[in-house]
């Protein structure tokens, strides 16, 4: 079983999903234990991803290859390392959370609702896994298939518009990766991830495929500007895409960055790194602004996230303005910042959204004013609630701060102002977060309503304090993670400052 | 003198064998249509198994001649070759299934009657004569069987004056198109001095065309590419596509949209590649043309279709336009991969039509793309069956409409196109807004109107087992991708 690791994480949730839909919509008792049961059980065969790690080597772990496309040399090539390890069990861990989320609130059609969570997770383990640019391709593509359902199938009024448009968005933005990596098929003759990143490119080459990649990536992150569906889309979504959107799917936009635009393309990635840094900047700094003026908590939340997922684009990016011959210190906190955020993210945001499906799922309402003193009628939750609140603020002791913290540090090295920039996210965040929280948990009821709240449940209560425990340990001892992908993210660094000219 | 050199046909009985399967469609062409007169109405249901026995029996008759020695009979005028033999058993398999598929449409709409199946019999030989002809005159009496068979099909539904416009349409386009395939034939007759391929072939091919030469050749192959490209429905000679497609009863449709192109290709295939592959540099640039203005034109019309059949019109055009990229291209695995685009197109067009018929009902034609609302909570299955179909048009992983893609845009790619395959994949992302217009009806609209799939159980069998395979060849696109190229 240990050869074949990584294929069973991919396949046990697809075929299981497959499973679901035929137990049918009209058995959901039995449709929600089997879902939660293949997803506790894909999660349990992640966490021997993580114990049979090895921290010392670079290379790619639980190897699997089988010929897949003779004619292109496509290989079925299956294998993980620091970076993409981490982000596989963040995978299984927040489809746990999403299945027991949705246990009383879907009850439309809940067969279809559990399986297409379950494929998605199998989708996109497959995207952080493959290293074969086509299987990564076919994973990329296919897990918008579920997303566009689940945004579609269960989402609110507008639900149809925000669903096309984050299907189009991504999918345009994919296509011309395809492009490019099929032009690097035709020049080195293999789709071997690991090959292109040993493919030889010119200047003009790079460029191309540079901004082709980061048409893909940008979209998926999203940056600024191509980040207009992200609040549609969770806007529209049900809880559990909003959670699968904000944790996992806009980290394959960085994991893209990791993997694809820093080995394959070095020299136009040091080049364009400005453009790129400038972008980030304005997510953190502007969409931060942009956070602060929204009525809907999901907008709210959205827009904080694409300021967050900011800081791992500009970490990834200050990379080549902090190295210094003498000290790679600066660039590799700024990478490994940048991992950690993404991990880090994956936990607050789903935990934000999840706040907010908590109280949705009340009052079916996600406007802030129609919120007030949440705290009399429910004060466990109002305890989560802060608490979450404050890690996306950044606050020191809660896993939003650390990645946030290294990556201002790599920016520092790289040129102070960048840093300065970056760092007003701890006072706008701070801003818009806890605002949002006087107006919906403090203060005076204004509505009725309000009061006659219940608490959350036992359910509630364990996704909650789970993430709740995920985030204060990444908060605290971040140094297990930070252990798994040192060597990885040292190695990438070196590939990303090896010029291919 | 002997009698032997007087034997104006040479005549081997043996060769008769490379021709068997076409030689037993006729005879069966033949019984049918007799057998048709004297059955009493309470046996028609003979007609249609005796139609499926027949492509049956003359499909594994094709197959066994896969891997036959290329062998040309008849005065230089028939090839038997792997690629006719392939492409006839997909020829016969494709009509199976539209046949399975027609068989409910034709007796709700009362138009099951025997012409309809010896006329797409004899359709098909018309197009297994196109893949096997070897002269210029072969495969233009092979595309004239086809065509009128076809011309009659539609026009079969009498009553319905949409049907007999379409069919006239049809008719009088077609027939300009054959008259500008003949005219280039002559041309390229009165040139090379032959009608064979091969001797054209040797004729192109040879190191003494003067200017002269070439000029009147490229003349004729213009008229040659403009009567293929009607035939196939690039754009600007789509004009008849739309208004067939959804003015002809919707078996009709199915079978217009599938199987003929198969045979378009194989033509294709003769006259350009085998007879004028000398000629390959003037042809491709007008294929790059033909084939980027009907993807872009194919994928921004149909965004306004609210007819599914017509929206499927268009987007048969954009999908003509990559088999038609894959062929600029110029080279052996180009031609491999617009012949794996074009069988992967057959597969999902039959699929799709098919759930248009599934769907169909006295007096409902289900060819509204409004018609699919809710059809996911009716039909869970069939929704999931043409979601696949949709996605795999549009192509999405890991159906088999994005690998029939991949390897066109390859090829495009490393002939050096780099801008094409740029502008062919920017229109394939906008043609996957109105896939996603039927996935919206189908999964997030809801609808009071109650739907009921009547349709009989080895139609919903074998709809299935078409539409799973998009997704099990998507999965395992090695052997077909190899079997492409192993025509070549």
């Amino acid at each position: 079983m240990e050869n074949s690791l990584l294929s069973l994480l991919i396949w046990l949730p697809i075929i299981g999903g497959g499973l679901v839909l035929l137990i049918g919509n009209d058995r959901s008792e039995t449709v929600r234990w089997v879902s939660v049961a293949i997803s506790v059980l894909v999660f349990v065969f992640s966490l021997s991803l993580w114990t049979g790690f090895d921290t010392t080597t670079h290379l790619m772990q639980f190897e699997e290859k089988a010929s897949w496309i003779s004619q292109f040399n496509i290989n079925y090539h299956l294998g993980v390392d620091g970076i993409s390890m981490p982000l596989i069990i963040l995978t299984t861990f927040s489809t746990i959370l999403v299945i027991v989320a949705a246990w009383e609130v879907i009850q439309h059609r809940t067969a279809h609702y559990m399986a297409a969570f379950l494929m998605m997770e199998g989708l996109i383990i497959g995207v952080f896994s493959a290293l074969d640019a086509i299987l990564f391709y076919a994973f990329w593509e296919a897990s918008l298939i579920p997303m566009l359902l689940i945004v579609g199938i269960w989402g609110g009024d507008n639900r149809v518009y925000a669903a096309i448009k984050f299907f189009l968005y991504t999918f345009l933005g994919s296509v011309f990766m395809l492009v490019s990596l099929i032009y690097m098929y035709n020049k080195g003759g293999s789709f071997s991830i690991l090959d292109m990143h040993n493919l030889n490119l010119t200047a003009t080459e790079q460029a191309w495929i540079f901004w082709a990649f980061f048409m893909a990536f940008a979209v998926k992150v999203p940056m600024f500007p191509v980040h207009t569906w992200l609040p549609d889309a969770h806007v529209q979504a049900p809880t559990g895409g909003s959670v699968i959107l904000a944790a996992i799917m806009l980290k394959m936009g960085g994991y893209g960055f990791f993997r694809f635009s820093l080995p394959i393309t070095p020299d136009a990635s040091l080049q364009f790194s400005d453009i790129v840094i400038v972008l980030s900047l304005i997510a953190v700094v502007y969409i931060g602004f942009v956070a602060l003026v929204q009525r809907d908590m999901k907008k709210l939340i959205a827009y904080s996230s694409i300021s967050h997922m900011g800081f791992v684009t500009l970490g990834v990016f200050a990379l080549f303005l902090a190295y210094k011959p003498d000290s790679a210190e600066g660039a590799l906190l700024g990478l490994e910042g940048a991992m950690v955020q993404m991990i880090s993210h994956g936990f607050i945001s789903a935990a934000m959204f999840l706040v907010v499906g908590v109280l949705y799922d009340r009052l079916h309402s996600r406007e802030i004013s129609t919120y007030g003193g949440v705290i009399n009628s429910m004060p466990k939750f109002t305890g989560f609630a802060v608490l979450f609140a404050m890690a996306n603020a950044g606050l020191p002791g809660t896993s939003g701060f650390v990645g946030e913290f290294m990556v201002i540090l790599g920016a520092m090295q790289a040129n102070i102002w960048y840093a300065a920039l970056a760092a007003t996210t701890l006072i706008v965040g701070a801003a818009y977060t806890l605002w949002m929280v006087k107006r919906v948990f403090w203060g005076p009821v204004v509505n009725d309503a309000v009061n006659t709240l219940s608490d959350i449940n036992g359910r509630e209560f364990g996704i909650l304090a789970l993430l709740a425990l995920a985030v204060l340990i990444m908060g605290i001892y971040p140094q297990p993670v930070i252990e798994v992908m040192h060597v990885s993210i040292d190695h990438l660094l070196n590939q990303a400052l090896t010029s291919k000219l | 003198m002997t009698i032997e050199s007087l034997n104006f046909f040479p005549f081997d009985a043996s060769s008769l064998l490379v021709a068997l399967p076409e030689i037993f469609l006729l005879s069966a062409i033949v019984v049918i249509l007799l057998l048709d007169l004297f059955l009493s109405k309470k046996f028609k249901q003979a007609t249609y198994y005796l139609t499926q026995f027949s492509l049956l029996a003359t499909g594994a008759f094709a197959f066994n001649l896969i891997g036959h020695d290329p062998t040309v009979i008849f005065s230089n005028s028939f090839v038997l070759d792997d690629m006719a033999s392939v492409f006839k058993v997909f020829m016969m398999g494709g009509t199976m299934l539209a046949m399975v598929y027609s068989r409910q449409y034709l007796t709700v709409h009362g138009l099951f009657r025997g012409e309809f199946f010896t006329l797409v019999l004899l359709a098909v030989l018309g197009m297994m004569v196109m893949v096997s002809g070897y002269s210029l005159l072969t495969l233009y009496l092979g595309l004239e069987i086809l065509s009128l068979s076809l011309y009659t099909l539609i026009a079969i539904a009498r009553e319905r004056t949409d049907a007999v416009e379409s069919a006239l349409k049809y008719f009088v386009l077609g027939a300009i198109a054959s008259g500008l395939l003949l005219y280039g034939m002559s041309m390229i007759y009165g040139i090379s001095g032959s009608l064979n391929i091969s001797e054209i072939a040797a004729f192109a091919s040879s190191s003494t065309l003067d200017s002269r030469e070439t000029l009147i050749t490229n003349f004729g192959l213009v008229f040659l590419v403009i009567g293929i490209a009607f035939k196939l429905g690039a754009v600007p000679f789509h004009n008849w596509v739309p208004d067939v497609y959804q003015g002809s009863p919707t078996a009709v449709t199915m079978f217009i949209s599938t199987v003929p192109k198969i045979a378009a290709v194989a033509m294709l295939v003769r006259i350009l590649i085998d007879g004028l592959g000398a000629m390959q540099p003037y042809w491709s640039d007008l294929f790059m043309a033909l084939a980027v203005l009907s993807i872009a034109l194919g994928s921004v019309v149909a965004l306004m279709q609210t007819n599914i059949k017509r929206m499927l019109a268009y987007s048969t055009i954009s999908h003509i336009g990559f088999i038609m990229l894959g062929v600029a291209t110029g080279v052996v695995t180009g031609y491999a991969s617009a012949v794996f685009y074009v069988l992967a197109y057959v597969l999902m067009s039959l699929a799709a039509f098919g759930i248009i018929i599934l769907l169909n009902k006295k007096g409902f034609e289900a060819d509204l793309i409004s018609d699919y609302k809710g059809l996911s909570k009716h039909s869970p299955w069939f929704a999931l069956m043409m979601l696949i179909i949709m996605f795999s048009m549009a192509g999405v992983p890991p159906f088999i409409g994005f690998y029939s893609k991949l390897f066109v845009l390859q090829q495009v790619i490393s002939a050096g196109f780099v801008t094409i395959a740029i502008i062919a994949v920017v229109f394939a992302v906008i043609s996957a807004y109105y896939y996603l217009q039927i996935i919206k009806s189908m999964y997030f609209d809801e609808t009071d109107k109650e739907m009921s799939i009547s349709a009989p159980m080895d139609m919903q069998l074998v709809l299935s087992i078409n539409a799973v395979l998009i997704l099990v060849v998507g999965l395992f696109p090695d052997y077909w991708m190899q079997l492409a190229i192993s025509l070549f």
